[in-house]
């Protein structure tokens, strides 16, 4: 089943095409990377798809609803309660992790559930903390934000998303606000995120992660997608485009990166 | 006449500069957010209209907006207001001014908050009121809790202007005694109180904040 469909995507700010007709279809339990020179558009795409942005014109659906489509080149939006209720199939795993700072831990995990989805506070309590353990964080519960190192906040980030049960969790370069072995530390998590078979949209320059975790390789530059396919099929590409992003990269052995 | 009787005459009037104070703040303080919400407003006309109040509230002084709102009725409607009207005239003047004070400062508090913090609520399903209330207002009065006490230690002292209106608050009542008796004593007596009042104040203010210093 299509989890997400971007069909002719267009998204320019103030005369500047970011997006220049993109489509994009995310299954369900698909793990999709989008790699890219800073600048290309992808964190815009991730934006427009998860409603953060609006797109210009083109179609976007949910799980086969329509969102947004286009009447006469300009993108219609549905009303704000059907945005609401398609939107509470993804979530977002934001850069700089966005965590609420004046509240512990916990309360980031279980406050959403909880206001939000109406679910049960002892319920909602229960499934925060065995989150908190798939991410290794049982000890930091009672914590605040500020007493955490950037890479124990992206996995509080990623709980925090995951505890409202998304269909898809779209990734906004989530480790490029930490170093490398806090990268590493986030990735790994990512990567245990697989046997979920959550849908997983992930923005990132971790050439060996994304090789290594995707079903499926997007390679976008100036607004376009310039390829698409498989991990070794991108990575092994010969287009001039990819080959002089990609450097040498394609050509490093895989093994033990992780 | 013995400072203990000063303090004792002036006693009726520090009640009601204390009345003044705490009624002002409690209805000022909310009365600021609904003004800064107002003031950010996207209708045009709603935001230029608070834009011209608080030009107003903070362009003319406090004393000539206390005269005007106590006058006002009889001069402009000729309307014969009763002596009750003094004390309510003289809270009206204040919360008018004090809530123009507060909503610039909520504002500038509101619009210091990261865009991501909306971002972020926004995806994790709030609503608009959820996202305010429960998000962003808690951070925002741990940023503006400063200078909300400078405020605060200035309506202290700024009470005293009721006497511009003949209340009878403190200040008001130290004058009379102080020409009555030819005594700089209520004076002092006068500065003494206003001092007290604000070191209260400060550390109340003090109090608050360190219990909003558990996160960063």
């Amino acid at each position: 089943m299509s989890l997400l469909k971007m069909d002719h995507i267009q998204k320019g700010f103030d005369g500047l095409d970011v997006i220049k007709d993109i489509s994009v279809e995310v299954r369900e339990g698909e793990i999709l990377s989008i790699i890219g020179p800073s600048g290309s558009g992808k964190s815009t795409l991730l934006r427009c798809a998860t409603l953060l942005e609006t797109i210009d014109s083109g179609n976007l659906e949910y799980l086969g609803e329509e969102a947004a489509w286009t009447v006469e080149g300009k993108a219609v939006y549905a009303s704000k309660n059907k945005l609401k209720e398609l939107q509470s199939c993804f979530g977002l795993v934001f850069q700089n992790f966005n965590l609420f700072p004046h509240m512990s831990v916990l309360q980031n995990i279980m406050d959403a559930p909880v206001r939000v989805q109406k679910i049960d506070k002892e319920v909602a309590k229960k499934e925060a903390y065995e989150l908190l353990k798939k991410m290794g964080l049982e000890d930091k519960a009672s914590a605040y934000p500020y007493q955490l190192s950037g890479g124990q906040c992206q996995r509080v980030a990623i709980a925090r998303a995951l505890a409202l049960h998304p269909k898809i969790l779209f990734f906004d370069e989530p480790t490029s606000a930490l170093d490398p072995e806090l990268t590493q530390e986030v990735l790994k998590v990512i990567k245990s995120l697989s046997d979920l078979h959550i849908a997983m949209v992930i923005v990132t320059h971790e050439m060996a992660f994304a090789r290594e975790i995707s079903d499926k390789v997007i390679f976008m530059a100036d607004g376009i997608i310039v390829e698409e396919g498989t991990p070794d099929e991108v990575f092994a590409s010969n287009n001039e485009r990819t080959r002089t992003f990609l450097g040498n990269y394609g050509n490093i052995s895989m093994t033990n990166v992780l | 006449m013995t400072f203990a009787e000063i303090v004792w005459q002036l006693a009726g009037g520090m009640g009601v500069s204390i009345q003044l104070f705490v009624i002002t703040l409690l209805l000022s303080l909310p009365l600021g957010l609904v003004i800064a919400l107002g003031r950010m407003s996207k209708n045009g006309l709603l935001s230029g209209f608070i834009k011209f109040y608080i030009s107003i509230m903070r362009g003319t002084p406090l004393m000539l907006q206390l005269m005007v709102v106590y006058f006002g009725p009889y001069y402009i409607f000729g309307i014969k207001v009763t002596n009750d009207y003094r004390i309510w005239a003289a809270l009206i003047g204040f919360v008018l001014n004090y809530a123009a004070y507060f909503a610039e400062i909520y504002r500038s508090g509101i619009q210091s908050m990261p865009v991501g913090q909306y971002e972020a609520a926004k995806l994790l399903g709030y609503s608009k009121g959820q996202t305010f209330f429960i998000i962003i207002l808690p951070q925002v009065i741990k940023r503006i809790l400063p200078s909300v006490t400078n405020e605060v230690i200035t309506l202290v002292k700024d009470t005293s202007l009721a006497f511009t209106i003949s209340v009878a608050e403190m200040f008001t009542t130290a004058k009379a005694l102080a020409s009555s008796q030819t005594s700089m004593m209520p004076f002092v007596a006068a500065g003494l109180f206003y001092y007290i009042f604000n070191f209260v104040v400060a550390w109340g203010m003090e109090f608050i904040e360190k219990k909003l210093d558990y996160y960063r």
